[in-house]
């Protein structure tokens, strides 16, 4: 098919000719040949729905037509929607609401909602939803989506505006929105540099395997157009890499043997056409199948292969907290419930598979890559190319999802390696199986807990045991280790405790960072037995609850007291009402024999989730400038994966500087550019680089301040190139122009760093890991029918505690979105090396799975969180699966300890139930 | 790299076919995920262009569904209710993107077991119309789909059209889907019932199939024989025992357990019957 054959076709309404493979892809058409990156790539597989364009009006995947199909018809893209550039009113409205996070799907959203305007210009939720539900997006929870799309038609309201010192707490657009509604923001498989060759890795199709290359050489020359084939020889520093230096264990490129399917061996370089005409599965590799574990309980056995010499036994590393006494707690005991958990590997699902591009400069090298963490990258990929850090420029493009995987090395090491030895620009782009095998995925978790309560309904001892699967290399998997026994209890006082966990290496895929670090899955244990121990002692499971959460001035379990700050109690206290009259409901409805085969049942977990590293300095640096000009510079290096980080620091900032955010522009994200702000991971970005924004804000206005020789009462204004400050009557005016500049253009610049106090934590696991737990409580309505073990949801009710709401609108999406990715750990997702590596048989939530969400914020203000905020990102996800399993069981008296509680296996413990029952009438 | 074809006739296309062997392509939703990442190394050829293979039309002895009529297309149709279980399966056959470029005869031929289209068709009793250089034949969807991803489509055919026998205006039809989400979801199990009633409201023809539970939708014969004579009445999933339901093969996997199919798929049927027979059901 070389050239191609001639195509004509209309494209938003312009005429286009081109020629074009008729067989390839359309989206490749759009996107390569007619620069069209609006219209995205998430799977090519026709699951993700993040390709969809209009074909004479109608919406289909482009990564499912041939080019040829277009030919005589009309092509709408995004890049077709925003007239004379100008945002159409259903953009308007997504931007407004908050339904763009990172923006990957937005345009498959927008363009499918389009659609469906043409048809009905008032439609209902079922109709948003059918037209929808091709669309998957992984950050939003949908809630956003639909409520855009249904006030689209009217919608006429303008943006709200950040007066100076009123942007806290206002629900402003987001500072990067525009890009994202209109499509034109540039993702990692967007974003490149001219005339680069293209890498594709070769990886292990073997759990375990030993390999051996055949001629390298003469497979390069035999295909024209290929440049040349790295591996583990081409590594010019150390093949080794890892997101926790000391732990840093793995290969770049496997030596001699590979550790879990998906890890790459070697990779090809060249041009775009040879490559893409490869096909891989005839490259000259041998493997040997070699015997390998994939669950701790075999990786433990004496004779499992080990997987790091340095680690006998294949364990990891163990976490422990520890505190009061064991026994004599158990044994005031009025009631002690117990119970094994499990929950499988849980795949991260952001709709942009990793991508980057790479260029070498002199003897450094620039890197544009999805990312959530440039600093460590830079450091990571310093090493692999034996460089000084200083060396390497990290880029990152806008992140299409993170969620925590994106904090590892993907593509960035294949990039660097071939501009560094090639001197060619360079990039790469994971297919999504590639994706799926070869990064991080959220830990399986195998649980026991036992936990006991006195007669008076107070806790009095827990025992908890965690094994985490970190897969083949540690990644996070010391993170996971270290929070879990923190976390364990809840936010709860529970005065005699025992909490270890332990990670062990398998050859199953790598588990890092996901969402809450192991969190979620000890709550799940936590919650479960909490429902069970209620019952058991036969009080109400909220007020149960309530008798046992945290408050200021009773500890926790690693014996931290906070005199201030703590909102636990009073997040569930906030469900009170709620939770009465949805079990009144829920009672209602069951005792109605027209209902016979459907039940419902309510749901409840609490949440706590320490903000920062564990024990750990991570401060993060910003800076804020002022230009002669009257530009106000905002430097952040908070990576925005969709989160809202961008927003939210500019809130906080304009705020503490006194002028308004639409004065500000951004310079965010470059090793080059950005002072280091850490990585976007531990809801550390509103509560520790928010800080650094606030201080560095108060540190330009005192600036600014002496300028006009005016106290901290004053007002300031830009007015064109001057300053104002109002304080009473007076009103001074600065001429910015006849200030001194320094050398990069600024008439005063404020810097702020900010580390959170914290203290180590002793051999028994007691000390204050974090400056601030953020707290919350969340109640699920549900009805499952009982034959077929079917789940609806039909609301979610989440109250967090956010110390102080900096942008309702990014709170409000974070809480849907992070439940809905509860929603899947429920009821959905498993992850199963070499058998789900796709989103058609890893499933997430789709629109249709996501029930109508009530957001309750609660703002028990933090002493060092900026504004009294605290983060939020991961505390969302953690109460989401308890409380639906907790309405499972209320329902149906079924108990789910094994995740997912897909279908099947909830007829079978409704199966169980019912044949306890029958045995225990029969007896 | 392989060459690709787009005629506007089926003369053409068939034409065509007397030269090498080519590899259909209709709307690309079976074929493009199948591919992957690999480069196109097949002759493709493309019946998108030819409009005598797609569309809806009613002929003297039935109805005639183009083999490229999309799932779109039987949605947006006007058809007699016997239809409405296929219009069911149609609108959850994975999204609206999906529905507008998948076709019924790349359902069938792609020959899945959870493929939505084949347990409505079996119920109505669809014939698959094949054509090649050589002349047409035709046979019934049960012979066609032989197995896991395999036809009795010959190298050098394409199919052409599905025929449904006429249906009587009293026929009522459901279709019922189960999965583990509500959009883009494979079928864990499915069913679709035909029933036809006479005048005295009892049951003349009953034809029932299950997806998903066996490596081709199977119908459930035994149970169709046994529901003749009964009132098309609510009730009517009484009748079903697990005997029916026995006569499925389904297999365990990442999506559900065999036992679990066999239990969902009784369900499945009951509730089918149930719904096909429920009053108030008018001719649109
Ligand atoms: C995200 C997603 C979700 C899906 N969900 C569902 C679902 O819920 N239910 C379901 O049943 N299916 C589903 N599918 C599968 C698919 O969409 C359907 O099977 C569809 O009907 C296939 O039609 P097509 O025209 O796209 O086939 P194509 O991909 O074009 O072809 C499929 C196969 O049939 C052959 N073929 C096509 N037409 C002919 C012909 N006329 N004569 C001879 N051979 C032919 C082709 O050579 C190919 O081997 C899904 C697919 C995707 C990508
Ligand atoms: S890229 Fe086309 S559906 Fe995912
Ligand atoms: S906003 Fe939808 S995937 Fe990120």
């Amino acid at each position: 098919m070389n050239g191609g054959i001639e195509l004509s076709f209309s494209l938003n309404g312009e005429p286009q000719n081109v020629m074009a493979p008729p067989a390839e892809r359309l989206t490749k058409l759009l996107r390569e040949r007619l620069g069209k990156t609006g219209t995205k790539v998430g799977c090519d597989a026709g699951d993700c729905g993040a390709c969809t364009v209009l074909v004479d009006g109608d919406p289909v995947c482009a990564c499912m037509m041939a080019s040829a199909q277009v030919n005589g018809r009309t092509v709408t893209t995004i890049e077709g929607l925003a007239a004379n550039g100008s945002l159409s009113k259903l953009q308007q409205s997504m931007l407004h609401h908050g339904a763009a996070q990172c923006g990957i799907c937005t345009p498959g959203m927008i363009v499918s909602a389009a659609a469906l305007l043409e048809k009905t210009s008032t439609p209902n939720e079922d109709e948003i939803m059918d037209a929808l539900g091709g669309v998957l997006c992984r950050c939003t929870g949908y809630r956003k989506i639909i409520r855009a799309v249904m006030d689209a038609p009217e919608f006429a309201e303008a943006p709200q505006r950040s007066n100076s010192g009123a942007a806290v707490g206002a629900r402003l657009n987001r500072v990067d929105g525009d890009a994202k509604v209109k499509g034109t923001e540039l993702f990692a498989a967007d974003a490149g540099f001219a005339n680069s060759l293209l890498i594709r890795a070769i990886r292990s199709p073997y759990h375990r395997a030993g390999f051996r290359f055949g001629d390298l050489k003469s497979y390069v020359s035999a295909h024209p157009g290929v440049e040349c084939v790295l591996t583990a020889e081409d590594i010019p520093g150390r093949n080794l890499f890892g997101v926790i230096p000391p732990f840093a264990d793995q290969p770049v490129f496997a030596e001699q043997e590979t550790r879990f399917r998906g890890e790459a061996v070697a990779a090809v370089v060249g041009d775009t056409e040879a490559i893409e005409a490869l096909d891989l599965s005839n490259f000259p590799v041998e493997w040997e199948e070699l015997p390998h574990t994939l669950l701790p309980s075999d990786a433990l056995e004496e004779t499992a292969p080990q997987l790091h010499e340095n680690r006998p036994g294949n364990q990891m590393t163990s976490g422990l907290v520890r505190c009061g006494d064991q026994e004599a707690g158990f044994r005031q005991s009025a009631a002690t419930v117990k119970g094994r958990f499990s929950t499988g590997y849980i795949e991260h699902a952001y709709i942009e598979p990793e991508a980057g591009a790479a260029r070498r400069v002199g003897n450094r090298v620039e890197i544009k890559v999805c990312t959530q963490a440039p600093y460590m990258n830079r450091d990571d990929i310093a090493a692999i190319l034996g460089i000084a850090p200083e060396q390497v420029r990290i880029m990152p493009t806008a992140v299409g999802g993170g969620f925590g995987s994106k904090l590892d090395l993907s593509t960035h090491p294949f990039l660097a390696i071939a501009a560094w030895k090639l001197d060619r620009a360079v990039r790469m782009v994971y297919t999504r199986p590639e994706s799926m095998a070869s990064t991080t995925k959220r830990h399986p978790s195998e649980i026991t807990a036992k936990i006991a309560a006195t007669q008076d309904g107070k806790l009095c001892a827990m025992e908890f045991e965690g094994i985490f699967n970190t897969g083949a290399y540690a990644s996070w998997g010391p993170t996971v280790a270290n929070r879990v026994p923190v976390h364990a209890s809840g936010p709860y006082h529970i005065p005699n405790y025992s909490a270890r966990s332990l990670g062990v290496h398998s050859n199953g895929p790598v588990s890092g960072a996901f969402r809450g670090f192991g969190v979620p899955q000890s709550a799940i244990a936590q919650e479960s037995l909490f429902d069970e121990l209620a019952d058991a002692l036969a009080v109400d499971r909220l007020e149960f609850r309530i008798n046992n959460a945290l408050e200021n001035g009773i500890p926790t379990v690693t014996g931290q007291v906070f005199d201030q700050g703590c909102g636990a109690k009073k997040c569930l206290e906030t469900l009170r009402g709620r939770w009465q009259s949805a079990r009144t409901n829920a009672a209602t409805f069951n005792a109605n024999s027209k209902n016979t085969g459907r039940r419902r049942g309510v749901g409840l977990s609490g949440l706590w989730y320490g903000c920062g590293n564990t024990s750990l300095p991570n401060p993060s640096t910003i800076r804020v400038g002022l230009r002669d000009n009257g530009t106000l510079v905002l430097f952040s290096g908070a990576v925005d994966i969709g989160q809202g980080a961008n927003t939210v620091i500019a809130q906080i900032c304009a705020d503490a500087v006194g002028l308004p955010v639409e004065a500000m522009v951004f310079v965010n994200d470059d090793t080059d550019l950005t002072p280091d702000a850490g990585k976007t991971s531990a809801s550390r970005q509103t509560f520790i680089s928010g800080k650094a924004a606030f201080l560095a804000g108060e540190n330009l206005r005192e600036k600014l301040l002496r300028f006009a020789n005016v106290s901290n009462e004053a007002r300031l204004a830009l007015d064109g190139t001057s300053l104002t400050a109002s304080e009473g009557d007076a009103t001074h005016r600065i001429d910015l122009a006849s200030l001194a500049i320094d050398n990069e253009g600024f008439v005063a610049l404020g810097e702020g760093t900010f580390d959170p106090p914290t203290s180590p934590l002793d051999e028994n696991g007691q000390g204050n890991p974090y400056a601030a737990f953020g707290y919350g409580a969340q109640m699920v309505e549900l009805e499952v029918d009982e034959a077929l073990g079917t789940v609806k949801l039909l609301k979610l009710t989440a109250v967090h505690d956010v110390g102080r709401a900096i942008n309702p609108t990014l709170i409000e999406g974070q809480i849907e979105g992070g439940s809905a990715q509860g929603i899947g750990l429920a009821l959905m997702e498993e992850f199963i090396p070499g058998r789900s590596e796709n989103l058609h048989d890893y499933l997430i939530p789709t629109i249709g799975d996501v029930p109508p969400i009530e957001s309750i914020i609660l703002e028990e203000p933090d002493a060092f969180g900026p504004y009294g905020a605290k983060g939020l990102g991961e505390h969302v996800l953690v109460a989401t699966a308890p409380a639906i399993l907790n309405a499972i069981r209320d329902a149906t008296g079924a108990t789910i300890r094994n995740l997912p509680a897909t279908p099947d296996k909830v007829r079978s413990a409704i199966v169980a139930v019912q044949t306890q029952q029958v045995s225990d009438e029969a007896g | 790299m392989g060459n690709f074809s787009r005629p506007t006739c089926l003369d053409d296309a068939l034409r065509n076919m007397e030269n090498g062997s080519w590899r259909i392509l209709a709307g690309g939703t079976d074929f493009y995920p199948a591919q992957g990442d690999r480069p196109i190394t097949e002759n493709l050829l493309d019946l998108t262009a030819i409009p005598e293979l797609r569309g809806i039309s009613q002929l003297d002895d039935g109805w005639r569904f183009g083999g490229l009529t999309t799932w779109s297309d039987v949605i947006k149709a006007s058809l007699p209710l016997a239809f409405d279980g296929l219009k069911a399966a149609a609108r959850e056959v994975g999204s609206i993107q999906i529905q507008n470029s998948g076709t019924i005869a790349g359902n069938i031929c792609n020959a899945s077991p959870a493929a939505d289209g084949m347990p409505p068709l079996l119920s109505l009793s669809a014939e698959v119309e094949l054509v090649s250089p050589s002349g047409t034949r035709r046979m019934p969807l049960d012979d066609f789909v032989t197995g896991v991803r395999s036809t009795s489509c010959r190298p050098d055919e394409l199919v052409r059209a599905v025929h449904i026998p006429a249906v009587s205006t009293g026929s009522r039809s459901a279709f019922l889907k189960l999965g583990a989400r509500r959009y883009l979801v494979i079928s864990i199990a499915m069913a679709a019932v035909l029933i036809d009633s006479n005048d005295q409201g009892k049951i003349t023809r009953a034809r029932i199939a299950v997806g998903s539970c066996s490596p081709v939708a199977q119908r459930l014969i035994g149970l169709e024989q046994r529901l003749l004579g009964e009132s098309a009445a609510s009730g009517l999933s009484e009748l079903v025992t697990g005997g029916d339901i026995s006569v499925l093969n389904p297999i365990n996997d990442v999506r559900a357990s065999a036992s679990y199919r066999l239990s969902a798929a009784e369900e499945l049927v009951r509730r089918a019957l149930e719904e096909a027979v429920r009053p108030g059901v008018e001719a649109s």
